[in-house]
């Protein structure tokens, strides 16, 4: 199927030209860095809890199959029932049975970036069934019909002004009160009821702990918790890469998490889901969808130790400037640019060259992926898979030649240069410059220096 | 001490001074640097670009031009990371790896190599922001960056620190990247520019007059960007100013 490309560049000017949003934006997720330099300088041995964080997903995931086999003894020892789903579709299909096994109608569910990969919503409202997110960012968003542009905070790209908006079109706040506790206050109460109305609760997972058989949810809102206690189903999306050996690795990541994500010591929430209540039932889908042919990928694997803190996104000045939606994917920034293109390479083919190979991403990831190293590499994929713009993979061709050849090196730099003396500014800067859109280009200059050393130094080569 | 002094096409072209003050700086301290004349570019734009493939032949131009020098010294920082980390799209002869392994940057030269301790020539009473271009300050580790935790360092720094006069100010984001990029300065402007804008107005906000650089790709759009903008910034490399550059 031939699937058109995400123009990334594109989508970002439309970003840019909202003057107000980009610069809160940028200043916003810049302030979450900032916070994150600062809890982590006060850790002494945050350095060594990175390398050690890297060492253990190192370790499971050249483990993983025996470290998954484990985590559904403990978990079915614990009274959970354990899916295993191929992939999104089979995800999909798993959730479905069980909800329509219990007739559910509603389903209240906390943050998953798991589900959203899987496209669960629409799938499940094509059945009959709603689901409502708990999360205020995810449910801005849903509300909004917009996916999440961040993977920890979802409407980050959008204005108190915009949410009032949003609030006023579906669930009938004042649209002119863009006071941000008033508007929680609108959205919890707005949501509260679903709790007691839904038949069953979803979260995803941050850890599954293989010698417990448990999952962990970290968040700040209180709402997973909900999501688990009240109805008489918990399902539990998990992607298989989100497995930790043992209960006494729980706190590297922990201590991590919530440092390189918002600059806290540690969530609100620290839940630890063991076994379904007296009378309910847990289910944990452990989910595939392309990780295992990832985790055989020799460049790309180590992207799968990743716990999802979103301190790529904040660092990334590209990100910053263009926002999540503009990647048009499931995961944005840095580590979506790595990540995206093993679900589509042709779709996603433009997203790696969305960075300036920076390289702040792999400097703050809290377990070392080198993420700027794969997209270095993933642009050699793209290419060698014939999936560069033609333009660009021209332009290459053409400079490879000229640089590779003295002679024609050096009549091309004669060529600028006479543009650049010559020329009439509007010839200079037409349409087809991107450079000087919003750039003056440099002067022409008398000599080159090559030129200047042949007169001063000529004797000398 | 033989030399090979690498001048990247875009300053060939376009800043032949900055190409002249390193050839200059290194002369003052007695080394026999030398220019080949063959020289083009390092295969970067094309390498970052994806295509390794068409990097190849320059690639294999640059070590045969480069072959035997005890260093080879560059005055710009993704240049040398380039050849250091990426120069990959040859066969990796014992040639080609012993280039590869003598490339420095200007800065890592004078601070690494030479151990420079003075420059009496030099003296700049100007105000002046340091930016550091990624590859530099990442790619080689010419300084700490604000995202890593330990005791800070800057090479560039330390050699600035050595000048007569220099005040060095502070942006409130000393290594935010000012988006060039190479191609991703043109492929995607939007941001690119948009990056370029909020560094300038970060220097100039600190009370910047110069911006000083190891990296000249990065002053070239730094300085497109603030002429477009009508402001008054100037752009240095670190070369000049080390060599005594006066304003």
């Amino acid at each position: 199927m031939k699937t058109s490309r995400v123009d990334h560049a594109e989508a970002s000017s439309r970003f840019i030209a909202a003057k107000d949003h980009v610069t809160f934006h940028d200043r916003r997720l810049w302030d979450l860095r900032t916070k994150r330099d600062r809890a982590g300088a006060e850790v002494e041995e945050w350095e060594d809890l990175r390398t050690l964080a890297s060492a253990i997903k190192e370790h499971t995931l050249t483990h993983l199959a025996d470290y998954l086999e484990e985590f559904e003894r403990n978990a079915q020892r614990n009274g959970a029932h354990v899916h295993w789903a191929r992939d999104a579709t089979e995800h999909n299909q798993i959730v479905h049975e069980i909800l329509r096994a219990h007739g559910a109608r509603t389903l209240v569910k906390s943050k998953s970036m798991l589900t959203d990969e899987c496209e669960l919503g629409p799938f499940l409202g094509r059945r009959g069934i709603e689901i409502v997110e708990t999360d205020l960012g995810e449910r801005i968003q849903q509300l909004d019909e917009e996916p999440p542009s961040h993977i920890v905070v979802p409407a980050v790209h959008k204005l108190r002004r915009d949410v009032a908006q949003v609030f006023a079109r579906t669930i009938g706040t004042d649209p002119t009160n863009t006071d941000v506790p008033y508007l929680a206050e609108q959205q919890r109460r707005d949501t509260r009821p679903y709790y007691l109305k839904a038949e069953a609760g979803m979260t995803g997972a941050n850890f599954a702990i293989a010698e417990t058989g448990t999952v962990v949810v970290c968040t700040n809102e209180g709402n997973a918790d909900l999501s688990v206690h009240v109805p008489g189903v918990h399902i539990v999306s998990v992607g298989i890469e989100k497995i930790i050996p043992r209960i006494e690795h729980l706190g590297v990541f922990v201590r991590l998490l919530s440092r390189s994500a918002l600059g806290s010591p540690i969530t609100q929430m620290t839940s630890h889901f063991r076994a379904p209540r007296e009378g309910a039932e847990m289910h944990i889908v452990l989910v595939d969808n392309g990780r295992s042919e990832r985790l055989g990928m020799s460049d790309f694997w180590y992207s799968l130790k990743c716990i999802r803190c979103g301190a790529c996104l904040n660092t990334c000045p590209v990100y910053r400037r263009s926002g999540g939606l503009s990647y048009g994917a499931t995961y944005s920034g840095p580590i979506g640019v790595i990540v995206d293109p093993t679900f589509n390479l042709r779709k996603y083919s433009a997203l790696p060259f969305a960075s300036t190979l920076n390289g702040s991403c792999s400097s703050v990831c809290p377990v070392k992926i080198n993420i700027h190293e794969q997209i270095y590499r993933w642009r050699q994929i793209i290419n060698e898979r014939n999936q560069l713009p033609i333009v660009k993979k021209e332009a290459m061709r053409m400079a490879g030649k000229v640089l590779a050849s003295p002679a024609l090196y050096r009549s091309a730099v004669k060529a600028a240069r006479a543009g650049l003396e010559y020329l009439p500014r509007t010839v200079i800067y037409n349409p087809l410059n991107a450079w000087g859109r919003q750039r003056e280009v440099p002067r022409a200059v008398k000599t080159t220096f090559r030129e200047w050393y042949l007169k001063n130094r000529g004797k000398k080569s | 001490m033989k030399i090979g002094l690498f001048i990247p096409c875009y300053i060939d072209a376009f800043f032949p001074e900055v190409g002249i003050a390193t050839l200059e700086l290194l002369e003052r301290f007695g080394l026999d640097v030398r220019y080949p004349l063959r020289q083009t570019c390092c295969g970067q734009p094309m390498a970052n670009s994806g295509c390794e493939d068409d990097a190849a032949g320059t690639e294999a131009l640059f070590a045969r031009n480069f072959a035997g020098f005890e260093w080879i010294v560059t005055p710009s920082g993704s240049c040398a990371h380039h050849v250091r980390a990426h120069l990959t799209a040859i066969e990796q002869t014992e040639k080609v790896r012993a280039v590869r392994a003598n490339v420095r940057e200007l800065v890592e030269f004078l601070h690494d190599v030479l151990h420079v301790t003075a420059f009496p020539w030099a003296n700049f009473p100007h105000k002046v922001g340091l930016h550091i271009g990624c590859s530099s300050l990442r790619g080689l580790g010419l300084a700490t960056t604000s995202e890593s935790a330990g005791p800070p360092f800057s090479k560039p720094r330390n050699l600035l620190s050595k000048v007569k006069g220099i005040q060095i100010v502070a942006p409130k984001r000393p290594d935010e990247c000012c988006g060039f990029g190479g191609t991703f300065s043109v492929f995607e402007e939007p941001v690119s520019a948009k990056m370029g804008y909020d560094k300038v107005a970060d220097h100039a906000n600190a009370g910047a007059e110069y911006i000083v650089s190891p990296d000249m790709s990065c002053l070239m759009h730094q300085k497109g960007c603030a002429e477009r903008l009508g402001m008054d910034l100037k752009f240095i490399h670190i070369a000049q100013v080390l060599n005594g550059a006066r304003a």
